[in-house]
């Protein structure tokens, strides 16, 4: 019944195709582009076995530093969101229903103030933030859990819906359990999809942010691939390219894992 | 004894209350607030009267062209993909790859773009040397428009199309079949399906979806600070220049005049979304 609604077969085949090849032109440049052997044509790997050449190690210095710091920023604001975010989503749940909805609000607020408006007033925050922790790379990760905390709590708020939780809790505590086991031995375990999803869309958000990184001076993956790109354009696009593909691959294997189950309408 | 329990529930709400307070809300009322205030801490309303200078203006309408456009655009080429896709299976391998392609596009592309169309049609570029030397077509005659506005809307379809398949579609499949075979039972075409059941229920979410489209070209600032170094043709560029040289228009504390403006586009724009989102919903039960 449902090709009633669908388009016919041409139609479909039409859409995607144009707008696939679309799509795809600048992956493809951008391969073409980092295969360049010299000015006069021809390809070849030169650009991307410069980047491991050990005598450009000073030249790529930087770049390998941001990747690291970005690596880094992504465990520490995952681990960060999940300790904050979900015992606080599932509190709400069971005790405080009625403040599911300015949860919510919040929780979707830093799509209403973008990281460019976030980032004026950050700056003095983070003089702060100097003096306890020091300027480590790791510290945006304050920031960072608030820009991933709209996709962080969709997804965990998917999982928490399609999950009774709060008759699975009153099971468990009749049962003797204490609410320290309730919460790590019932509940969590039964949002680990959602968690999951909401760890690989962190990691996909922070390892692409620039904005709030550049304009606090910090060093990332993305601020490192720019500086790069005035020196070395090539080495700039094939990080890029490279952030392109693990990004993609990153939430492609989320999507195939997760499949089994159906979403909850 | 229940109220006490409560008490004891609110307090363990006290971490996430906190961490937000430090470093949602503090920073939002000090970019808000720090531009009625000299850096000597003293009252002004100098930086506020610097908005509605012409210069400011100006980009501020040239944010909400970038944005308007390409969330126009972006919503009529995303939905349109939407619709094919429509009938694939939702777990199938084409879903996974346009769903996962859409994701890293709309939530991780910012710098990215900007290198991919360097790549493109920079000077150096695939396409720009193609045409150049197959067809003799020089696509920057009239000057290199890739590092100014121009190159922005291009460039931002590339981010704004797949946010909106992943916004629409959710709307599209919650389209109901039975709602189509209710219509073929009383005599109804496939076009009088469309245009009297589906795109009325449908308008709302795609309404919607382009005001969040907007709303993301309007605060985006990767792309463009990675392509444009000169200049600040638009309000996020233009509040990296009051950050980093603190002088536009010799004002103080400027960025925090623009974050402000900024911040009042933004809540107009998401109030609207939020108004659509609620009779979006009305339908997806």
């Amino acid at each position: 019944m449902r090709t009633q609604i669908a388009p016919s077969r041409t139609t479909r085949l039409v859409v995607l195709t144009v707008v696939g090849v679309i799509f795809l032109i600048p992956i493809v440049a951008m391969l073409e582009f980092s295969l360049r052997a010299g000015l006069d044509g021809g390809y070849n790997l030169g650009h991307w076995t410069a980047i491991f050449d050990p005598e450009n190690e000073r030249t790529y210095r930087n770049l390998f530093r941001g990747v690291t710091n970005s690596l880094i920023l992504a465990v520490v604001t995952v681990v960060l969101m999940l300790i904050l975010l979900v015992p606080t989503m599932v509190l709400v749940k069971l005790r405080l229903p009625r403040l599911e909805r300015p949860l919510e609000l919040i929780c979707l607020l830093p799509i209403t103030i973008p990281a460019i408006v976030l980032v004026v007033g950050l700056a003095p925050v983070y003089s702060v933030v100097a003096r306890f922790f020091g300027a480590n790379a790791w510290t945006l990760s304050f920031a960072y859990v608030i820009l991933v905390l709209p996709y962080a709590y969709r997804a965990i708020q998917a999982n928490l819906i399609s999950v009774d939780v709060v008759t699975l809790a009153e099971a468990a505590r009749t049962l003797g359990a204490g609410w320290g086991t309730v919460i790590a031995r019932v509940i969590v375990p039964n949002l680990r999809r959602g968690m999951l999803a909401a760890a690989v869309i962190s990691v996909a958000v922070v390892l692409g942010e620039y904005t709030i990184a550049s304009l606090l001076n910090r060093i990332n993956l993305q601020t490192a691939v720019v500086q790069v790109s005035r020196s070395d354009p090539y080495a700039a696009v094939i990080f890029a390219l490279l952030a392109l593909a693990f990004g993609f691959l990153l939430l492609f294997i989320l999507g195939r894992s997760s499949r089994p189950s159906r979403r909850p309408s | 004894m229940n109220h006490a329990r409560g008490g004891w529930a609110l307090l363990g709400l006290t971490p996430f209350a906190v961490y937000v307070i430090l470093f949602l809300l503090i920073p939002t009322v000090l970019a808000a607030g720090s531009g009625f205030f000299t850096d000597d801490g003293a009252f002004t309303w100098n930086n506020m009267s610097g908005l509605f200078e012409p210069a400011i203006l100006q980009t501020f309408v040239s944010s909400a062209w970038v944005a308007g456009f390409t969330a126009v655009v972006g919503a009529v080429v995303g939905a349109l993909v939407c619709y094919a896709l429509l009938g694939s299976r939702p777990d199938g391998m084409l879903r996974t790859v346009v769903d996962s392609a859409s994701g890293v596009l709309a939530q991780f592309g910012g710098v990215m773009l900007a290198f991919a169309f360097i790549a493109t049609i920079g000077i150096q570029g695939l396409i720009t040397q193609w045409l150049l030397t197959s067809f003799g077509i020089n696509i920057f005659e009239g000057g290199v428009w890739l590092y100014q506005v121009p190159g922005l809307l291009v460039v931002y379809l590339y981010f704004q199309i797949p946010l909106m398949v992943i916004t629409f579609m959710p709307a599209l499949e919650g389209l109901k079949p039975q709602w189509a075979e209710a219509v073929a039972t009383l005599g109804g075409s496939r076009r009088v399906f469309w245009t009297r059941v589906a795109i009325p229920v449908l308008l709302p979410s795609f309404l919607g979806s382009t005001l969040l489209l907007f709303a993301n070209g309007f605060s985006a600032f990767a792309t463009a600070a990675a392509l444009i170094s000169q200049g600040a043709q638009i309000v996020p560029l233009q509040i990296r220049a009051a950050l980093v040289s603190e002088t536009v228009l010799g004002r103080q504390n400027m960025a925090g005049a623009l974050a402000l403006g900024m911040i009042v586009v933004m809540v107009v724009v998401m109030a609207g979304y939020s108004v659509l989102q609620r009779r979006t919903q009305r339908w997806q039960r």
